[in-house]
């Protein structure tokens, strides 16, 4: 555990040494402000409905950036044979950079809180809604840090790790909304993959254990493949 | 201290290491010897567990590096080649990330660090950049990052490559220095530098050891024969060959002067065994009149051991 937190402060620390973080960072606020403000007053409602509804899409786009470089930037430089040899288990190394990325995402999401504090004075706002879009957010930005970061540990190349990653969350997003291409006895299953339902429906404030444990399984896959993905390049 | 048996790597089809085997004993400053592609690097890739080898095994004070990496990570201190460094980080910043992933404790941090900066000459670049710093530094933060925790057991590929003949010295120094409590595995292709760091020199050639003794040793037990050179004015090789033929000891004389100095004889005198014939040859020339220009022993140095051992077939 402490090999973890050790990585974790490294590769969390390094996000803000580099550039990475102040573009990703300021990016993700100009995209999302954006497409929740410019209809905000148009609706004329105190809720954070379209601000929620727009993150599995966002993020699908902005955490492959935030990931890509995890592994890949030390396949390429060849640090990455430095900290297999120091005493550290491909677990301790997986679960630092993963918590890396997800603190990172909660960072970035750190300073929309400005937007559900504003809007309050404006007008009577749920905050139970709120409080469980925050924490789908979360939920949603840790599976495809996970899939990012196994994305990343596939090549050298962050580009290429960009592009899977992406791939892989887009796939995650929209697949549920695809539905009637698929045959019958298959939609159940299908549209249980669906990141975005899963996400909606915790941001609508309804904290269902189905909807958590997709989450953690994705999670989970994420980093189980990734761990393979290491074992084959011993 | 590490026991290597039957080790093999295969890379697809391509045989890297091929079945080494090897002891490596506490305390020895072991230099690994090899052309290019000769399977150094990996070798020292399964030492460290950084690759799994196809098959064989490797024992690590008693401890099987397939299943207890963990442990032989943590008495190991590894600089692999070319010293690939977070480009990043601050020297500063990643010495002491190295430091706590060591388990170095927080209070003796500090003056660890700066103990290590000390002894690698890292003062001078301690707050710049990994990117900003030039490749002999490099190399010597890769040092530091090694011999952080003051392992028991040193693994360092081509230490010296890249540096400028004053650091190659200096490192030389320090491997010399840690040498006499730890033991040094280190894999280089400058032989002199071998020859003068090393107790025992392990020679590898397309996957398998053909040479695993002390520069000394090695040079004796090739030196079968050795060779005496001899030029000569106002003679010729017939009548050379007819004097110096008598003499007990030589196997063979030949001729090896260049067409442009027809009035200097060069030749080369083969001898047998540890028989030493210059003073008989001396003495039979004595009694010409031939004038002596030169008249040496040839050396068998490390360079023509190598180079014998490696050649391609």
């Amino acid at each position: 555990m402490k090999q973890v937190i050790n990585i974790f402060k490294k590769e969390f620390g390094d996000y803000f040494v580099s550039p990475i973080a102040y573009i990703v960072i300021s990016t993700f606020l100009l995209v999302t402000g954006w497409f929740f403000f410019s209809t905000f007053f148009l609706y004329n409602q105190a809720n954070l409905r379209n601000f929620f509804s727009l993150l599995p899409i966002t993020f699908s786009f902005v955490v492959p950036a935030v990931t890509m470089r995890l592994f890949s930037e030390e396949l390429n430089v060849g640090s990455y044979e430095i900290l297999l040899t120091m005493p550290v288990t491909f677990m301790d190394v997986i679960l630092g950079k993963f918590l890396a990325g997800v603190t990172f995402v909660a960072a970035m999401l750190l300073p929309t809180i400005a937007y559900p504090i504003a809007i309050s004075f404006m007008g009577q706002l749920d905050w139970g809604p709120v409080i469980g879009g925050y924490i789908g957010a979360i939920l949603l930005g840790a599976s495809f840090c996970s899939i990012g970061l196994f994305a990343s540990a596939l090549t050298r190349n962050q580009i290429i790790a960009f592009i899977i990653a992406m791939a892989i969350c887009f796939s995650l997003f929209l697949i549920d909304k695809m539905l009637f291409f698929i045959p019958r006895n298959l939609v159940g299953i299908i549209g249980y993959m669906g990141a975005d339902a899963h996400f909606q429906n915790i941001s609508k404030g309804i904290i269902d254990s189905r909807d958590i444990l997709f989450f953690i399984s994705v999670c989970f896959i994420g980093l189980y493949s990734t761990h393979i993905a290491m074992q084959g390049k011993k | 201290m590490i026991q290597v048996e039957s080790l093999t790597k295969y890379y697809n089809d391509l045989c890297a290491v091929n079945e080494i085997s090897l002891e490596i004993r506490k305390g020895e400053i072991l230099g690994l010897l090899g052309p290019n592609g000769a399977g150094k690097s990996t070798m020292l890739r399964m030492l460290t567990g950084y690759i799994r080898p196809s098959a064989g095994t490797i024992h690590v004070k008693n401890l099987d590096i397939a299943n207890q990496d963990l442990e032989v990570k943590k008495l190991m201190g590894y600089l692999p080649e070319s010293a690939p460094l977070y480009h990043d980080m601050l020297v500063f910043d990643y010495l002491g990330y190295v430091a706590s992933i060591r388990g170095i404790e927080k209070n003796k941090k500090f003056s660890r660090l700066k103990e290590i900066s000390e002894l690698c000459g890292l003062n001078s670049v301690m707050h710049m950049s990994i990117s900003e710093i030039s490749k002999g530094y490099k190399q010597r933060v890769g040092l530091a990052h090694a011999m952080m925790s003051d392992p028991e057991i040193l693994v360092l590929d081509e230490p010296t490559s890249g540096l400028d003949p004053n650091q190659i010295v200096e490192i030389r120094r320090i491997i010399k220095q840690i040498g006499k409590e730890k033991t040094i595995i280190f894999s280089t292709h400058i032989l002199s530098e071998a020859e003068a760091t090393c107790d025992r020199i392990v020679i590898i050639n397309q996957g398998k050891i053909v040479a695993d003794d002390s520069a000394d040793n090695l040079k004796m037990s090739l030196g079968k024969e050795s060779l005496i050179n001899i030029s000569l004015l106002n003679a010729d090789i017939a009548s050379v060959k007819k004097e110096l033929d008598t003499i007990e000891g030589i196997s063979s004389i030949s001729q090896i002067n260049g067409r442009d100095d027809k009035s200097v004889l060069s030749i080369c005198v083969t001898c047998k065994g540890s028989s030493d014939p210059r003073e008989e040859i001396y003495k039979k020339i004595k009694n010409t009149d031939w004038t002596i220009i030169d008249f040496h022993q040839e050396a068998k140095t490390l360079e023509k051991i190598f180079r014998e051992l490696t050649k391609e077939n």
